[in-house]
């Protein structure tokens, strides 16, 4: 299964992936709309590290795990890994009661602004290649399987 | 108006050869008929003839054909020669009047030897062929209204404006004996406006007749200008045939190695060489004679002491047929213009683009 | 004192029903152009700092900015037009001479653009390379005068060595120092896909990039920045560079700020030390010193290496290069005026030197009086802008290219002549590490590739079109050209005709 990897050694730290990650899942799919009209988080988020000399960033967002905690905690049935090995939110069946922000290693996991419901990524499956990917200026972050991923890293 | 040499002309041409290697002589009807077939592939501004072997009783002297275009240049061209050569023989080219073939010039020849002190002296040490062709170089260059056609020993080229067989008929071909012909009819695009321009072009022993527009012409040229040649008609066979003098003469190439330079096989086949001998040897000759490779269409046939080669560009652009019956090769722009002098040839064929025919008279060597 | 006459001289115009507060910009500006005002949740520029980079331009999410000419006006006067009068308040304020960077960008007349190239009709054909072979191959280095064969016809000449060009193009000496690893590394890369060759210009070579030996040139400029034994030896061919042509009669500047650790270690200096270049090369006063450095070079080298000679084009180029061409050099590389730089005094800039066109047309056309354009190889540089221009210079009579200011605008530099203060925006002529980061050589390499090939199809497209198949073919075949609104002189010089003849 192919997954998305951020590259710190080339990540910016623009933040282009999450305003593109908040585009991709908003109802108007257009940049400005999303960020004046609606309010949405971003399942991808840019950190940043300070090290003594320089700053770098890191992106990071949800690692599809093979045992997900966050499945195996939810309250409701709303995590859920499809055929595809894709770690999923049914946004209908959440409750908002973040356990699964609270167990996830990564903390991949967002609370959503509207309190109700979370935020995670779901690797764009429903318009191909992820936002996030198609839009970093730098080719930061891939879209990649796990043995590319190693030769890579 | 412009005249051939002051400007570019592109031309098509029909091209003819023939050669015996046994070196058995035969008059021009055969090449004229061969060449009158392709009348259509020309347009009566150009014809032309080389024959070699003609001249056995002045074999050791350059002919020299010029064309002049009035006395006082031919008295100014005369003293030259007379300066720098001894004259053996001058006479008038004895022509036939020809209906079709006007606005002729004065046409003369001159069996010549080299003044050896004028050779040792004038310009430090020169050997007689190199001496020759700059003194034809030379009045070719300075003196206007005189041309100096054909330089070589024991052959002659024949030509003017006019369709060929007419140029044939003119120069009396049919009472010269040859052991190897070649022909052309020219189509220019617009008019030479003088009979230096016809072809074949020649340099000493050197012929050229040639079909096609090279499109490498002006990095031909600027090359051989820096070796002491100058091109005065701005024609592609001109410079094809200073290359040739070049690398085979002042160069010392072997044939087929002048033929590589010319046509030279693309880089691809050239890596795909097996022996790193030959790799190593053709990209050195592709370095080193990168402005001598000629580019774009042509078909040419080469006359020269030895014989006769034919060649074809890289890519084939223009037609070239060859034929071998008995001890005669022939060589045309088209099968049917061997057909009519050569009855069922032993074997026809038609050169790959870049693959020369050459013909060399027996006991000679490459 | 705080007066100062400085005016910006671009304006930043930020459409605010677009903007979405969303800071890429902020973060994007190395010259901390943009700023967001939390109070009052909108972000804010300032219109001095801006050098019209396109950084934020490009990145801005919602293209929701505009870099425009700042419309402040003087009073209008032609002679005192406002750049004048600026680089005085610039120059009284500082003391200081004024700096630029890229080529000389004055109007005067761009050869290139006055000459037109043939085409075949009817008498001859022209030739598809999409169905025909079509080669632009060439070979840089020193001919011998002809080939000798024995008897046999087994070939006696022994070449001199040669490099072998895929496609006729080469990137220009851009030092490592001057711009950034990441820089560095997508042009070797993309020369190593190519078949062509990069230069490293005068700093030396980072070890990393030794991998790349058989596609760098390897300089050897006067200040000697990392160059020993190894270093000359690990390159393809070695180039003696002179002069350049932004530049001529001084030597490379790169101020201390961009002398990082790694540019120290490679370039042999102190970390942060300015690198200040020579003038001239102190072993060079004269021709016969070339000499003796040139075969200094080849015997360092096991006569294994072609040594170009790097000059820049001034007014007695044609005499100066018969006279490298005499000392021994294999290829002579002339850099005309347009030629970039990381850093050049403005005056010199702007006012040294001479057009490539005419110094190349005047270059070959005297080494061919001479005799002596066999010998060796002739590369122009100096503004060479796309393929067409490639094409002209070869009639001219070149045998290749070099290009930089093309190259780094492949790599994202958008021409805002800023190189010098170190903080390129691209990440292309700075050493900031956060910088340096933004230009990722697995990308930008790719955008290298891509602008050769697709400068490569235009080339065999043209030669085609002119019925040749073979680049040679066209070196110095200066029939394909015509001038057009150019004067007898010009023509005579550039040795063309005028259209139409």
């Amino acid at each position: 299964m192919r997954k998305i990897y951020a590259f710190e050694s080339k990540c910016l730290g623009c933040g282009l992936c999450e305003i593109y990650c908040r585009t991709a899942h908003s109802r108007s799919k257009d940049i400005v709309k999303t960020h004046k009209r609606e309010s949405i988080t971003s399942a991808i988020v840019v950190e940043e590290i300070l090290s003594s000399s320089t700053i770098s960033y890191f992106a990071l967002q949800c690692r599809h795990c093979e045992n997900p905690k966050c499945i195996k905690a939810c309250i409701s049935g709303a995590m859920y890994k499809d055929d595809n090995g894709v770690v999923r939110n049914n946004k209908e069946k959440c409750v908002g009661c973040l356990s699964c922000v609270l167990v996830c290693p990564f903390g991949a996991i967002k609370k959503n602004d509207d309190g109700k419901t979370v935020s995670k990524c779901d690797l764009c499956v429903d318009s191909g290649e992820p936002f996030c990917i198609k839009n970093c200026p730098n080719a930061a972050i891939k879209f990649l399987s796990e043995d590319e991923a190693r030769v890579l890293k | 108006m412009l005249r051939e040499g002051e400007l570019r002309i592109p031309s098509g041409c029909a091209i003819s050869g023939i050669i015996d290697k046994k070196g058995k002589k035969f008059n021009g009807k055969e090449i004229i008929k061969s060449i009158a077939l392709m009348h259509d592939r020309s347009n009566g501004l150009g014809g032309g003839f080389a024959a070699y072997g003609i001249y056995p009783n002045y074999k050791d002297f350059y002919a020299l054909h010029i064309f002049y275009e009035n006395l006082s240049i031919k008295a100014q061209t005369e003293d030259y020669i007379k300066k720098h050569f001894d004259i053996e023989k001058a006479e008038s080219i004895p022509t036939r009047y020809t209906p079709n073939i006007i606005n002729v010039p004065l046409i003369w020849r001159y069996f010549v030897h080299p003044r050896i002190n004028v050779c040792l002296s004038e310009e430090n040490f020169m050997d007689e062929s190199e001496f020759t062709s700059r003194c034809v170089i030379k009045i070719n260059t300075d003196y206007k209204g005189a041309y100096v056609f054909s330089s070589g020993k024991n052959m002659g080229t024949f030509k003017g404006v006019g369709y060929p067989e007419d140029i044939g008929e003119f120069f009396m071909l049919d009472t010269y004996e040859a052991h190897m012909w070649t022909a052309h009819g020219r189509f220019p695009t617009n008019t030479p406006g003088w009979w230096g321009g016809a072809h074949p072009f020649t340099i000493l022993n050197w012929s050229v007749v040639h079909n096609g527009e090279i499109s490498s012409y002006d990095a031909n040229r600027r090359f051989v200008e820096m070796y002491g040649y100058k091109c005065t008609l701005k024609t592609d066979t001109e410079v094809i045939t200073y290359l040739f003098d070049m690398l085979v003469r002042k160069h010392n190439l072997p044939i087929e190695k002048a033929i590589r330079v010319v046509s030279a096989p693309f880089w691809d086949d050239i890596d795909r060489e097996k022996s790193e001998e030959v790799r190593s040897e053709l990209k050195s000759i592709r370095a080193v004679y990168a402005s001598a490779l000629v580019n774009g269409p042509f078909s040419i046939i080469l006359g020269f002491e030895k014989g006769m080669i034919a060649l074809n560009d890289r890519i084939k652009l223009r037609s070239l047929v060859a034929a071998e019956k008995n001890n005669r090769t022939y060589v045309a722009s088209e099968e049917s213009a061997i057909k009519i002098i050569c009855d069922n040839p032993e074997k026809v064929w038609s050169p790959k683009s870049g693959e020369a025919v050459i013909v060399l008279m027996e006991g000679e060597q490459e | 004192m705080s007066l100062n006459f400085n005016t910006p001289d671009f304006e930043v115009i930020r459409e605010e029903s677009r903007c979405i507060q969303c800071k890429v910009c902020v973060h994007q500006c190395a010259n901390t152009v943009h700023s967001y005002d939390e109070e009052d949740n909108v972000v804010c520029a300032d219109d001095t700092k801006c050098v019209n980079c396109h950084r934020c331009v490009t990145l801005c999410p919602t293209k929701a900015l505009i870099i425009r000419r700042h419309p402040l006006e003087f009073r209008e006067n032609s002679n005192w037009c406002g750049k004048a009068i600026k680089e005085i308040y610039k120059q009284s304020q500082t003391g200081g001479v004024l700096l630029s960077s890229m080529g000389n960008p004055e109007p005067f007349t761009i050869y290139w653009d006055r000459i037109l190239l043939n085409a075949s009709q009817v008498t001859n054909p022209s030739i598809d390379p999409l169905r025909e072979p079509m080669e632009t191959k060439v070979m840089i280095g020193r001919k011998p005068e002809k080939l000798e064969f024995d008897s046999d016809g087994k070939l006696l000449t022994k070449m001199p060595p040669n490099i072998e060009l895929k496609i006729p193009v080469m990137f220009s000496a851009m030092s490592y120092g001057s711009i950034s690893r990441n820089a560095h590394e997508s042009l070797a890369r993309a020369a190593e896909e190519l078949g062509i060759f990069y230069n490293t210009g005068e700093g030396g070579l980072n070890r990393e990039f030794y991998k790349y030996g058989k596609n760098t040139i390897v300089q050897v400029a006067s200040g000697r920045f990392g160059v020993h034994k190894e270093y000359l030896n690990t390159g393809a061919a070695i180039e003696i560079k002179i002069g350049q042509g932004a530049k001529p009669g001084i030597g490379g500047h790169l101020p201390g700020k961009k002398v990082g650790e790694d540019v120290s270690a490679t370039r042999m200096i102190p970390v942060g030390s300015d690198a200040i270049s020579p003038a001239p090369h102190h072993d060079i006063y004269s021709i016969e010193d070339l000499r003796q450095l040139i075969f200094s070079l080849k015997e360092v080298t096991g006569y294994k290496k072609p040594v170009f000679v790097k000059i820049a084009a001034v007014h007695n180029s044609a005499a100066i290069a018969s006279g490298i061409v005499r000392a021994g050099a294999d290829a002579i590389v002339v850099d005309g005026f347009r030629g970039g730089t990381g850093a050049a005094p403005t005056r010199i800039r702007n006012n040294v030197g001479i057009p490539i066109e005419l110094a190349l047309a005047a270059i070959d056309q005297r080494l061919r009086e001479e005799g002596i354009r066999n010998y060796c190889s002739l590369i122009v540089a100096g503004s060479i802008r796309n393929s067409s221009d490639v094409v002209k210079a070869i009639a001219l009579g070149a045998d290749a290219v070099y290009i930089g200011s093309a190259a780094v605008i492949a790599l994202g530099c958008h021409m805002c002549h800023s190189c010098s203060t170190g903080k390129c925006n691209w990440g292309i002529a700075t050493q900031y590490p956060e910088l340096v980061k933004r230009l990722n050589p697995d990308v930008m390499y790719k955008r290298l590739v891509n602008l050769i090939s697709a400068w490569n199809h235009e080339i065999q497209e043209l030669l085609g079109g002119m019925g040749i198949n073979a680049i040679e073919s066209l070196r110095g075949n200066r029939l394909m050209l015509r001038g057009v609104d150019l004067n007898e002189k010009e023509l005579e010089i550039l040795g063309i005709k005028y259209a139409g003849e």
